[in-house]
């Protein structure tokens, strides 16, 4: 029997977003998985899920890039990426696809074996030795995508209850949306900039010196709008803190 | 009612920095998100009568032609009259012939959208005829000359204060800072003498029950039962889409219509009419009518919009949207505000007028998740969007910079060795300005980059690997 036959080879969707402008989300991943049993491929010819594209109506230029990750991904056991709405846009494939049957199926059996990276740890592989300290008090954004779509919300906690010296204090409203919303955030930035202060007031009053999140869409949102306020409030991506990774807040590495 | 719904991005901004809306908002927010939550926690399983209410309203479109007309053979055979009204002028000129015929001069109404939708306030007024609001909050609106901000709670967007001072102004009363109960006792006084000497009543209709030909109409206020019955000549006006086949379906739907809109398990009033006083009857008008108005609905059923249809305008999803609830329902600027609204006034005056309400939303996906029948209200925004994209709507230097993106997210040599370059080349830290942004940047800095692609780092390390083996 080949050795590896009972280590998922999972191929890591990145996220452009992660890719771009916190590449250290995407090791936190690898780190997690590894530690998990996996084997962790990269394969280069992802880019975007499409997500911007199948949001704002060009569904030529989404389905273009759902047929371009399907191939780059499909030869794996299974799709994971450090993203709800990523994931979510995997997911959603199908739907994307659905006038072109062949493409459908294909887009069908990578839906199936696409996951969020905690909520593949957890529901997946039964997994959670973490093995990280991050002694502070925090809290947890639920990202809307991860949370409605996929159903992420236990996941990422029962992760973090392992970490060493962490101390989570749940939002009052953990259920509200933060204002990213993709290209929402661009056209209407005093409606995003607004749902961003009343997160930021949600947070602030948990006493937390950190939020963590599972997509970093909300968290550059957040810590943008944070880092524009003046705020001690750190922002990190959960896998970076899973893995031990967390060192400088997102946007607060020295120029 | 004429639309503003073209100026959502100036009605928005103007909501978010006003502190009375603001004030009343942050008032009504938890209210209807706790109560409805506590209604459907206390009720047994509410998911069940959720998919029971979505298949009613399937099969009643499925088969909408047979249900309207054996709806409209039973209200006919209890000598009510049925009228058919194409658009909102249709439905217009019917209310007004009704009218003229009945020799009316005062006219009362209780909460109807749709009669909102086909703006038969104006209508009425223009042809010398008083229209009165008998629903607290539609009352107080009509007072103030503005329209309803909300589909169940029209005058939410008012605080106390307002409502005090509008009193004041058209009362009469001491332009104080009076309680709730107080204000109630006084628009019930003033109104008291409106029922009586009105001749016509309109009330909207919840649900049309096919096989009896019954109005179910719900209420907390009582004010539509004085309107059905006072009157010489009652008139409901209703959307086609409101049939349901049975009266046991209409109970379902009542069910999830009180607690996903007040979070009660039955409204106050719950009314079954069934036309005109009969002989044996002492209460109840000499006249029924029944205007039925299509006004787009009839499209939207042979449509990928079709889904909008079973909308039972419960509001559940305005109190669930974060956007609603930072600028009210004004800023829409048409009848129907909040996800609800963002679906339908675009069918309804068209995709044009209206391209900023499918784009307003974040697609966090709450109103669907909580929706009684289950629209799945951000696909149905989202395929509003494909729809501006393929007409062109959708214009500027956004849609060119989502062009060009994904134009180089298909070619990912290319991609991956610019955005090297791009990682390599920026500063890092966070960006007070960035080039070509105002969006991001006017109230948010923007984390760069740390000098390298993860992708980049990667084949770095996994030639590192290589030498090392």
């Amino acid at each position: 029997m080949n050795a590896n036959a009972a280590r998922p080879r999972i191929g890591l969707f990145v996220t452009c977003l992660v890719d771009l402008l916190r590449p250290g989300v995407g090791f936190a991943a690898v780190k997690l998985l590894e530690s998990a049993g996996c084997i962790v491929e990269v394969p280069g010819g992802q880019t975007c899920c499409g997500q911007p594209a199948y949001n704002s109506g060009d569904l030529s230029a989404a389905r273009a890039l759902a047929k371009q990750t399907i191939q780059a991904m499909e030869s794996y056991d299974y799709v994971v990426l450090p993203s709800g709405s990523c994931a979510g846009t995997l997911r959603d494939y199908p739907r994307l696809l659905a006038v072109e049957p062949v493409w459908r199926q294909r887009a069908q059996e990578l839906a199936e074996r696409t996951f969020e990276l905690t909520s593949f740890l957890v529901d997946v592989l039964g997994w959670d030795a973490v093995d990280a300290e991050f002694p502070a008090t925090v809290t947890y954004h639920d990202s809307c995508a991860g949370l409605r779509q996929l159903g992420i919300k236990q996941q990422p906690r029962r992760l973090l209850a392992k970490v060493a010296g962490l101390d989570l204090r749940e939002l009052r409203e953990t259920e509200d949306c933060c204002g990213f919303g993709g290209t929402f955030c661009v056209k209407y930035p005093e409606l995003s900039t607004r749902l961003a202060d009343d997160k930021i007031a949600d947070i602030e009053q948990t006493g937390a010196r950190a939020v963590l999140g599972g997509d970093l869409g909300c968290l550059l949102h957040i810590a943008g709008r944070l880092h524009r306020r003046g705020s001690p409030v750190k922002a990190y991506h959960v896998a970076e803190v899973l893995a031990g990774m967390a060192d400088q807040g997102i946007g607060e590495d020295k120029p | 009612m004429k639309s503003t719904a073209h100026l959502f991005p100036e009605q928005a901004r103007a909501a978010l920095t006003d502190e009375n809306l603001q004030a009343a908002l942050r008032f009504a927010k938890g209210g209807f998100i706790d109560k409805r939550a506590a209604a459907v926690a206390r009720y047994p399983d509410f998911e069940t009568l959720r998919e029971r209410g979505r298949r009613i309203k399937d099969h009643t479109l499925a088969h909408l032609d047979v249900y309207l007309e054996r709806f409209a053979a039973a209200v006919e055979a209890r000598g009510g009259h049925v009228h058919w009204a194409p658009d909102a002028a249709a439905a217009r000129s019917i209310l007004l012939d009704i009218c003229r015929r009945a020799g009316a001069r005062t006219v009362i109404k209780g909460k109807t959208m749709v009669g909102e939708e086909i703006g038969v306030n104006a209508a009425l007024e223009e042809a010398g005829l008083e229209v009165v609001e008998t629903d607290l909050g539609e009352y107080i609106i009509q007072l103030a000359k503005e329209p309803p901000s909300h589909i169940i709670a029209p005058a939410v967007h008012k605080t106390r204060a307002q409502i005090c001072k509008l009193f004041a102004e058209h009362h009469g009363s001491p332009d104080t800072l009076r309680e709730a109960p107080e204000l109630v006792a006084e628009a019930r006084r003033v109104l008291r003498e409106k029922f009586l000497a009105a001749d016509v009543g309109i009330t909207g209709g919840n649900f049309l029950v096919a096989e009896t030909g019954t109005v179910v109409l719900v209420t907390n206020e009582g004010n539509g039962d004085l309107c059905l019955t006072l009157p010489r000549v009652h008139v409901v006006l209703a959307g086609i889409e409101k049939l349901v086949p049975t009266l046991d379906d209409a109970a379902t739907m009542v069910r999830l219509l009180v607690r996903s809109a007040t979070g009660q398990d039955i409204s106050t009033y719950t009314t079954f009419i069934t036309g005109a006083r009969r002989q044996d009857e002492a209460d109840g008008p000499d006249e029924y009518h029944m205007v039925l108005l299509d006004n787009g609905r009839s499209r939207m059923l042979g449509d990928e919009f079709r889904e909008m249809l079973r909308c039972i305008r419960c509001g559940s999803c305005l109190n669930h949207c974060p956007v609603y609830n930072a600028v009210g329902g004004h800023a829409y600027g048409w009848v129907y505000p909040g996800p609800m609204g963002s679906v339908l006034t675009p069918q309804i005056i068209g995709l044009d007028a209206t391209k900023d309400l499918p784009n307003a939303c974040t697609l966090n996906g709450r109103c669907q998740e909580i929706c009684p029948v289950k629209i799945p209200l951000p696909d149905l925004l989202r395929r509003l969007r494909a729809l501006q994209f393929e007409r062109g709507l959708i214009r500027g230097p956004q849609c060119w910079a989502l062009r060009l993106w994904g134009w180089l997210a298909r070619r990912p040599a290319l991609y991956h060795g610019l955005t090297a370059l791009i990682a390599r080349l920026s500063p890092r830290g966070a960006a007070r300005r960035l080039p070509l942004d105002s969006g991001w940047t006017q109230s948010r800095d923007f984390p760069l980059p740390q000098r390298t692609t993860f992708q980049r780092a990667w084949s770095r390390q996994a030639k590192e690997e290589r030498r090392h083996d």
